[in-house]
């Protein structure tokens, strides 16, 4: 059959597989596990929609915690009853009209999300008016502005103090849900002339520009879309730890998302996946290094901090010695996995 | 590919860690967790609360005739990692009882999943009210910040007899934003006047914007509940300005660094506290200052008071408790009447807060010197 | 706010600046050459107080030794810190370099906070630069006149070695033209081990001193005087020598002044020095004393 019509069976096929895991992680799996699975799903949400951004546009953006900070706050402050933001706002009362909005958690996500794509467009013009490293500090420049205002504004964000008692609205259908989402998303765009037009941005931008190619438009899509995607995944975040604070979104996020994309490979989302999962799932896994661990007689005292500086080692080998990462700026394919199989037959 | 391979190696590195785990439970233990942000930018009070945990294991190392293992999870003075680290603890590891967060709003990160699993935790240190609002299974062994704020506000009026507080105020932290408020409403409401608000941030060095603001509005007393790093400094180019009026602070100020980083600045601070040597008139206290001073040769601070105190107070709900179930263990935590703790005695209240004298300390001749407790 | 206090702040505004300067001539020497903005700068400045406080505490060395020891430490950890994480990638494209460096940064932060603790410890400060003395009614700690006037007289020694020997000619020739430098036979593997040696040894001063006002060191001390040291840099026109320490006082005084007239306004001080440097690099990238940069990219 037509190549076309074999992925798209294909690729069906895996999201429901998928689905099915996860239904049996749902009803069997333990608590641990599931937050885990929930943890790969958000983190996969963000790297993929970081990865667009800074992978296929080749833009460094080091402020993506203000999109998350944005996002997890718009979705927080929606789905908390006029009641529980009473109680919470206890320095200063909140503004109207959010002191009587309440919505559902799914329509919150997409105000989420929207917030955020609009605080976007409006960082864009300065953003984009410049390249390279100055990009790069103006864009960690507006996530720390974000950062602070929400710790200022006590009368929107509730300063300090922060938002708690969220409902865990966050469960495995909506994170991996949205995850695959952002993920087809994110390949459509990056597979359509768009995509196309952003990788020969990165490639040479005035070469593209030679061509035709207007890159202020392209980059503003990409960077509302990648916006967009880490505002929900923000709102996600909210409802998975049931509560923030401004500390929550500092830079040390934003490394954590490098991390990702950097050794996942810049510029694939396959490699944002990969790069997500192993993180994830890496960071708790490698907890033991910091507890007391007993080899034969020899007993180790733990020490707590060592995954963080084996995460800055790993950082720093992938970027000089494996400067693709995982998968480069290849994709997975369907056609990939066909012609290792028909090589096996041979 | 040289990527490919070291990220295989450290795949495996990650398995063989979660056999490794597994494998080293042999013996019979009774598990009580700890959550505390070891590293980060809170780092210094968990390692504080960690080293007072550690020597209270050492003088009550088992209950119930099982050792009793302590599991350690680092928080990173993060949220995910909070509620991560809960749900591992709860989850793979099986503790009967948590200790932890150091920061209340890492331990509302976390307490909701201890709560869920009903697991009793107590947070050594955690002050905001909304800790244990609305929970069952959450305690502390602190007092909480509206009742601190209050009696922070009447020394200022009746034993200090000040009129017109100057109020300074780390926005980063919501420790310090609360207390205030609390202080702020109570100084109002016995006659005393706020002729100056000012905002610092934790990690600010320089002060002297707002200390010329300060000093310009002549209080007769500055209100700076914030953390000892902040608060020495402050009280240094204070004193360097020429503000010579008294300094009061909260319960976060009280470590050595403060004396050790203030100086002479810092004489005659006055402090609200949880713990002086000197008011510490349990045996317990006594036994364990010792330990500690034997152990780590400094001075003892709040911190590893407090973390102590967590530890002694889930033991004995465990021995009153005579079980390790989560829901019997909470019971005898709640009904904890006179406990005899490190940091004085100690009755639960109803809402897992528990009712505790506040001690009033100073700094005189570069040591903490007791001057009087306030009872609840 | 009466004359007094105005002169008060002024003067702080002026040391908080000159320390600024200080760091940020590292930045902008660095950047100069490679093109970089080196993460990890700030970070040296917690170094080079460690070091003193270990060579004071564990080797009970007197000031004058341990002071000019932990300068050229940190010296020395600057040259590793390029040869580890930055000359590998000599050829490769700027965004690996900028990832590499907040590596670096994190590393170093990591490593202290493994090795030393997370527990603030005091800086000992040597009784000589305790003494506060009296101008007309404005209390001056002596510290807040040594380090400008240590600031500058680094500056013009720097200036020196830039300008008048073979070596600074060479840095120079090197940050107009990499490529063209390196075919005229000049080694420079050497020339950049220079700069990051001076750099860091100028931002070891700069911690030191730092450290003396602000006696209390953690391992991550050096994140916001670091990028404030970057904005300074990049105020004054990023790779101009007097431009760093001049946009070091320009950022040390507007930030001190502000929060001394606008007092509501402290908890912004933060963002604000961002928006300066948002704004700065929109409309008037060369900065201050900037030489025009060629974008290359």
């Amino acid at each position: 059959m037509i190549r076309e019509q074999r992925n798209l069976i294909l690729n069906t096929l895996t999201i429901v597989l998928l689905f099915v895991i996860l239904w049996l992680f749902d009803r069997y799996g333990t608590d641990y596990q599931i937050r885990i699975l929930n943890n790969i799903a958000v983190f996969i949400t963000l790297a993929v929609s970081y990865n667009l951004i800074n992978g296929i546009c080749g833009v460094l953006n080091l402020g993506p915690n203000a999109f998350i900070t944005i996002g997890a706050y718009t979705s927080a402050l929606l789905t908390m009853s006029p009641a529980e933001k009473k109680i919470s706002f206890i320095i200063e009362p909140l503004i109207w009209p959010l002191n009587v909005i309440q919505l559902p958690f799914g329509a919150s996500l997409v105000v989420a999300g929207i917030v955020a794509t609009v605080f976007a467009f409006f960082i864009s013009y300065p953003v984009f008016r410049v390249r390279g490293d100055y990009l790069a500090i103006v864009t960690l420049g507006f996530g720390e502005v974000v950062r602070v205002l929400c710790n200022a504004l006590q009368n929107i964000t509730n300063g300090p103090l922060g938002l708690k008692g969220l409902k865990p609205y966050t469960n495995l259908w909506w994170s991996w849900g949205i995850a695959v989402l952002t993920i087809i998303i994110v390949q459509r765009l990056i597979n359509s002339s768009w995509g196309r037009a952003m990788k020969a941005i990165r490639e040479d931008e005035t070469a593209a520009k030679a061509m035709g190619i207007d890159p202020f438009r392209h980059l503003l899509l990409a960077f509302l879309i990648s916006a967009f995607f880490s505002g929900v995944a923000g709102g996600l975040l909210a409802h998975l730890i049931t509560t923030i604070s401004p500390t929550l979104f500092t830079f040390f996020l934003t490394f954590n998302l490098l991390m990702i994309i950097v050794v996942g490979g810049l510029g694939s989302t396959t490699g944002a996946v990969i790069g997500a999962t192993l993180f994830a799932w890496g960071n708790e896994a490698l907890r033991f290094v910091e507890s007391p661990m007993q080899i034969g007689p020899l007993h180790i005292p733990g020490i707590p901090g060592m995954r963080m500086v084996i995460f800055s080692i790993i950082l720093m080998v992938v970027i000089i010695f494996a400067r693709k990462g995982i998968m480069g700026q290849r994709e997975f394919s369907w056609d990939w996995i066909f012609s290792k199989i028909r090589s096996q037959r041979i | 590919m040289s990527a490919k391979r070291f990220l295989l190696a450290m795949a495996m590195l990650g398995i063989a860690g979660l056999l490794v785990n597994s494998v080293a439970q042999a013996e019979e233990t009774i598990k009580i967790g700890v959550y505390l942000p070891m590293t980060g930018s809170v780092a210094s009070y968990g390692q504080m609360e960690w080293s007072g945990i550690q020597v209270a294991h050492e003088m009550k190392p088992t209950v119930l005739g099982k050792k009793i293992e302590l599991v350690l999870v680092d928080t990173k003075s993060d949220k995910i990692e909070a509620a991560n680290a809960v749900t591992r603890l709860v989850d793979k590891e099986k503790v009967v009882a948590i200790i932890g967060e150091a920061i209340s709003g890492n331990t509302m990160a976390g307490n909701p999943i201890s709560e869920a699993a009903k697991i009793p935790s107590v947070s050594p240190t955690a002050t905001n009210p909304l800790v244990t609002q609305g929970k069952k299974y959450a305690f502390r062994a602190c007092f909480i910040d509206p009742f601190q704020g209050e009696v922070a506000a009447r020394f200022a009026r009746n034993e200090l007899k000040a009129t017109k507080a100057a109020v300074v105020i780390d926005v980063a932290q919501d420790y310090c934003v609360g207390l205030a408020n609390f202080f702020v409403k109570e100084f109002v409401k016995l006659g005393g006047q706020v002729v100056s608000t000012t905002y610092i941030q934790t990690g600010d060095q320089d002060f002297s914007a707002q200390l010329s603001a300060i000093k310009a509005a002549q209080p007769d007393i500055i209100y700076a509940p914030n953390y000892y790093t902040e608060d020495a400094l402050l009280a240094k180019q204070a004193r360097d300005l020429g503000i010579n009026v008294p300094i009061l602070t909260g319960d976060g100020a009280q470590a050595d660094e403060l004396i050790k980083i203030g100086g002479k600045a810092v004489e005659n601070m006055y402090l609200t506290a949880h713990f002086h040597k000197q008011a510490a008139n349990t045996q317990l206290a006594k036994d364990f200052i010792k330990a500690f001073e034997e152990k780590y040769k400094k001075e003892l601070s709040a911190f590893e008071a407090l973390g102590a105190d967590a530890y002694f107070m889930i033991v004995t709900a465990i021995e009153k408790a005579g079980s390790t179930d989560g829901t019997k263990i909470r019971d005898a935590l709640s009904s904890l009447k006179d406990f005899q703790g490190v940091s004085g005695t100690i009755t639960m209240g109803p809402d897992g807060n528990p009712v505790k004298s506040v001690v009033i300390n100073k700094v005189e001749n570069g040591k903490f010197v007791y001057v009087t407790t306030v009872n609840p | 706010m009466n004359i007094q206090i105005f002169i008060q702040q002024l003067i702080n505004g002026f040391t908080l600046g000159s320390l600024y300067g200080l760091v940020a001539i590292g930045y902008t020497m660095v950047y100069g050459i490679l093109r970089l903005i080196n993460f990890a700068h700030g970070d040296l400045l917690m170094v080079a107080t460690y070091v003193v406080i270990y060579g004071m505490a564990l080797f009970s060395l007197p000031w004058y030794l341990s002071f000019p020891l932990a300068v050229m430490v940190t010296g020395i950890v600057g040259i590793l810190l390029d040869r580890v994480a930055y000359k590998p990638l000599r050829d490769a494209p700027r965004i690996s370099l900028l990832i590499s460096a907040i590596g670096a940064s994190f590393l170093l932060e990591n490593l202290a906070l493994v090795i030393i603790g997370g527990v603030p410890k005091p800086f000992p400060r040597p009784p000589i630069f305790d003494k506060v003395i009296d101008i007309y009614g404005v209390k001056v700690q002596v510290l807040t006149i040594y380090t400008p006037i240590t600031t500058i007289i680094l500056l013009l020694g720097l200036l020196y070695i830039v300008h008048n020997t073979k070596v600074g000619k060479a840095m120079r020739a090197a940050s107009r033209d990499f490529e063209t430098t390196r075919l005229m036979g000049i080694n420079l593997d050497r020339v950049i081990a220079l700069t990051f040696m001076i750099g860091s040894s100028l931002a070891a001063a700069g911690g030191i001193m730092w450290a003396m006002k602000y006696p209390q060191v953690n391992p991550f001390m050096g994140i916001i005087p670091g990028l404030k040291a970057f904005i300074a840099a990049v105020l004054g026109g990023i790779g101009s020598i007097p431009g760093a320490v001049i946009g070091g006082f320009v950022l040390g005084i507007g930030e001190v002044l502000i929060v001394a007239v606008f007092p509501g306004l402290a908890q912004y001080r933060d963002a604000f020095a961002f928006l300066v440097l948002i704004l700065l690099l929109i409309f008037r990238p060369t900065g201050i004393m900037g030489e025009a940069i060629v974008d290359k990219t």
